[in-house]
């Protein structure tokens, strides 16, 4: 049961530090502020030195040596040596690093060490994911809804991922605007934010778009929306093609008004359109389109509009028939971001086959496994294991799939995916080899920083325990003195 | 000359036919009820097992199946499944998992189960030989095991079969091996600010006033069974067969349990205080927590199935890793348990479940186990399936590693000594669409 008291301590705790899973080490006093990283970029004012003051602490972070761990680079082979982490990044790989005197010694003796994972399908951390009501809501996004405070955020880094593609959901054609995060958790949701990372925008084709267009199809993520046009894939279809007239043609309204200022001439500037903004961006290849889909009929259909309409189409996201196109999609150069073995949930999911992965990989495409769900989002490592069997995939072929594919695919691959010298050192441990159904994780970097430490999570429970205990305690007497509380709405 | 022949003749319907028939040699048998035997042989005659060990001599003319550098295990039980119940979970029309009505004893699983469903070979290609196929409360609607709150309090006769038979009837190992049953509960409030506060949201004294509504109703029920029980046995003048009554009996008389999906400790205690005022066996089923339950279930030989390891803690302030480590709770507590999916499309992953829990503390033979033998004891048919031993049934698993961990493959499956086609319908998309030019 619930008590009021308990349910705002479950929310607000992270931000007292006192998160039943959040570890302590993370409310140090070195956190930098999105306020005080704003005043960075917005030139000097009162908060700028406390800023700056943050920074140079960061900075001055000592130098972690992780030795003795098999380390999986995914893209450099497999040794058994040491990894330098010096602000934030990975300064030397090998059989020996330096060990600079101040730096925290790791040992991870019988330990497997890899990227941190990356998930190219997520929606944690977000307050809200479909905007139903219409079928093109390009002009929402998540970066505004961004929730730093829930706790899957937590258990994904305690799975082992450091970065995720926090979407929109699929109840539109075209819907709202996506934001690749780093699970910085303790951050608040500015910090959170994977610098420099591409935005992106989720398309949905298939069954999910069309049936917020059928009055009797109760299933979707939009809560109660009134039937609307499409219904079918072909109005699917149509809705992005006229969804991207209209952009080229607000496009076009720019270029001739900043032409005719670039003359001289009197202009007035066109109304900005916060729907089709997002779109000129894809036309002009400065939004990656992340695109929903199923069924070999309705990729192939995405893959020609955008064709058509000169852009690219960057993932392919569940693409559960992926493997019956894959010369198609492979042509175009999206990428395809699947589930390892679902199936069967809904009717556009019955041909999907556990070797889709491994078929697209073959085939010449960018493959990644995601989880789009809070639960699997944990142990994509499993996932990655199954490929193995299903399609005959090599250890490293696996990893890459949760590893340096994401990373390419959301073109983050320079900075994160693999572990080379002069990438972020986003890493993670795990106690046995990845690949292993009997694997769990012991550490987790971000940038340098020790985001999960299971020792530190399992010596910490006994406290939380106590202190959930006192708060419980405290609403009982609370409510003796009071009279019970009030919750919910009232008895009708 | 003569006397030969007749010897012959009379000898040829005893001989083994080749189908169920044969010696696996030169593997590491995993008999699961015994040490692991390394370069082992199984000897199977006519769909038993007639001989575990080293260097077994076969019958001449017996079939050989050369095990070199492969393992041999019992075939896997999912203890909870929709298993031909249900195919595409999305659409009505495909999915008979949960009937309308409050008390639904008399529902029979195994006459619905569709023994052409798709499920059932992709599940047999991960080595899963035997389910559970359990109706559930969805209140008659479309997929998905309602995870208590509204709908079935019984939901129905649970079938174990076999994942192999032209029929239902062939399929079959016990028609029914336990009454589905909802225990009643106050469903948490929910969401992420604990406030049910959406159309149609009751509030906390509307949910425990329906919460005891629902353990009255239930106690009638009982009560009712009991009445019918006693008519029927003293012949009362009058009486006529009642066929929701009738499915209770075997309940009431005590040879078969009751499945009681409690996931809450509450629910579980509620449960456990149910069974003792009823004196009926209980399982109970997809427990989440265990709480101060432990004792208390040991004490009773109350065993467990446990839904998927693979599953978000209950509570947002729950350990991250309280479903991963809740298996071992059990063990350590001296809870009998199996694991079961409570799924269909994902009973494949089985054994991944069971993994996830040795990872997080459970004994890696006792996770084992949990797929096998304990299954079988929990369902009692430990006497014909869930481990290699003498008498019982071939279903055998010959895979090329450990069958928990995803990467491994099983090379054959054997159900009642038959030789099982791991082919799938996934498979042969597989092969045509790599193919394509």
């Amino acid at each position: 049961m619930s008590t009021p008291l308990l349910v705002w301590w479950r929310r607000h705790s992270c931000l007292l530090g006192r998160d039943s899973s959040r570890p302590r080490f993370l409310t140090a006093p070195r956190r930098v502020s999105a306020r005080q990283t704003k005043s960075l970029r917005h030139g000097f004012n009162a908060t700028t030195l406390a800023g700056l003051f943050a920074v140079s602490l960061a900075a001055a972070t000592p130098p972690i040596v992780i030795q003795n761990a098999t380390i999986l680079t995914v893209t450099k082979g497999t040794l058994n040596g040491s990894v330098l982490i010096r602000d934030g990044k990975i300064a030397e790989v090998g059989e020996r690093v330096t060990v600079p005197s101040d730096a925290k010694v790791i040992d991870a003796s019988g330990q497997f060490l890899m990227p941190g994972i990356i998930d190219c399908h997520s929606h944690i951390a977000a307050d809200s994911i479909n905007e139903g009501s219409v079928s093109v809501s390009s002009m929402v996004g998540i970066e505004d809804v961004l929730n730093p405070d829930d706790i899957s955020i937590y258990r994904a880094v305690a799975g082992g991922v450091t970065t995720a593609n926090i979407l929109h959901g699929s109840a539109n054609s075209i819907g709202g605007k996506c934001t690749v995060i780093k699970l910085r958790w303790g951050k608040d949701a500015h910090d959170m934010i994977f610098e420099g990372a591409m935005p992106g925008i989720k398309f949905a084709l298939g069954e999910n778009p069309k049936r917020a267009g059928n009055p009797t199809g109760q299933r979707i993520g939009a809560g109660n929306v009134q039937g609307r046009y499409p219904a079918t894939r072909m109005g699917v279809e149509d809705v992005i093609r006229e969804a991207f007239n209209e952009a080229k043609e607000y496009q076009q309204s720019w270029k001739d008004y900043k032409q005719k200022i670039a003359r001289g001439e009197q202009a007035t500037a066109p109304r900005r359109d916060l729907k089709l903004e997002p779109l000129v961006e894809v036309l002009e290849g400065k939004r990656l389109v992340h695109a929903h889909c199923y069924r070999a009929d309705e990729i192939l259909m995405l893959l020609r509009v955008a064709d058509d309409y000169g852009f690219k189409i960057c993932t392919l996201q569940h693409v559960l028939e992926g493997y019956k196109v894959a010369k198609e999609i492979a042509a175009h150069g999206a990428g395809a971001s699947t589930f390892s073995d679902w199936w069967a949930y809904k009717l556009e999911a019955f041909d999907a086959i556990p070797y889709n992965a491994a078929i697209m990989m073959r085939k010449g495409i960018i493959v990644s496994l995601n989880s789009d769900s809070d639960e699997l989002m944990r142990h994509l490592n499993d996932e990655a294991a199954k490929t193995i069997k299903y399609g005959g995939l090599n250890e490293t072929e696996a990893l890459s799939l949760i590893t340096i594919n994401p990373a390419k695919q959301l073109k983050i691959d320079k900075r994160v995916g693999s572990i080379e010298v002069g990438k972020d050192a986003d890493l993670t441990i795990f106690d046995k080899h990845p690949l292993s159904n009997y694997a769990k994780v012991e550490k987790v970097f971000i940038d340098g920083q020790m985001y999960f430490d299971r020792s530190s999570d399992l010596a910490e429970r006994p406290e939380r325990d106590t202190e959930k205990k006192k708060l419980l305690d405290k609403e009982k007497e609370e409510q003796k003195k009071n009279g019970p509380a009030g919750r919910g709405r009232p008895a009708a | 000359m003569k006397t030969l022949v007749i010897a012959f003749l009379v000898t040829l319907p005893l001989a083994a036919s080749d189908d169920d028939s044969f010696l696996i040699r030169g593997a590491t048998i995993h008999p699961v009820a015994s040490a692991e035997i390394q370069n082992g042989s199984v000897l199977v005659r006519d769909g038993k097992i007639v001989g575990v060990g080293r260097n077994l001599a076969a019958p001449k003319g017996t079939r050989i199946v050369e095990g070199k550098g492969l393992h041999v295990y019992p075939g896997m039980i999912d203890s909870a499944t929709e298993m031909g119940l249900s195919e595409i979970s999305a659409i009505r029309e495909s999915v008979d998992v949960g009937e309308i009505g409050k008390f639904d004893p008399q529902l029979r699983a195994e006459i619905a189960i569709n023994p052409a469903s798709e499920h059932i070979p992709v599940t047999r290609a991960n080595g899963i030989s035997t389910v559970i196929a359990l109706p559930m409360s969805a209140g008659g609607g479309g997929g998905g095991f309602g995870r208590g709150g509204g709908g079935s309090i019984i939901t129905g006769q649970a079938a174990l079969v076999h994942l192999d038979g032209w029929t239902w009837e062939e399929m079959e190992i016990k028609k029914s091996a336990g009454m589905g049953m909802r225990f009643p509960i106050i469903p948490s409030m929910g969401g992420r600010f604990g406030g049910g506060d959406f159309p149609g949201a009751r509030t906390f004294a509307e949910s425990k006033k329906d919460y005891e509504t629902e353990l009255r109703e239930l106690k009638e029920f009982f009560e009712n069974a009991r009445r019918y029980q006693k008519a029927k046995a003293a012949k009362e003048r009058g009486f006529q067969i009642d066929l929701k009554y009738e499915a209770m009996l075997p309940v009431l008389e005590g040879t078969e349990p009751l499945i009681v999906m409690a996931s809450r400790e509450r629910a579980i205690r509620d449960a456990v205080q149910f069974a003792d005022q009823q004196k009926v066996h209980v399982i109970i089923a997809d427990p989440r927590e265990l709480g101060k339950m432990g004792s208390e279930l040991k004490s009773r030989n109350i065993p467990a199935i446990l839904g998927p390891t693979l599953a978000l803690p209950l509570h947002e302030d729950d350990p991250y890793d309280a479903a991963y480590a809740l298996p071992d709770q059990f063990y350590k507590a001296g809870v009998k348990f199996a694991f079961g999916t409570f799924d269909n499309e994902f009973s494949r992953n089985l054994p991944y479940q069971a993994a996830t829990a040795v990872a997080f503390g459970l004994p890696v033979d006792e996770a084992v186990k949990a797929v096998t033998l304990n299954a079988a004891q929990i369902w009692g048919v430990a006497d014909r399936i869930g481990s290699i031993e003498e008498g019982k049934s071939a279903d055998l698993m010959v895979t090329d590693g450990d069958p928990l961990e995803a990467k491994t493959t099983v090379k054959q499956l054997y159900i009642k000594g038959k030789t099982v086609d791991l082919d799938n319908r996934q498979k042969r998309l597989y092969e045509k669409y790599l193919n394509r030019p």
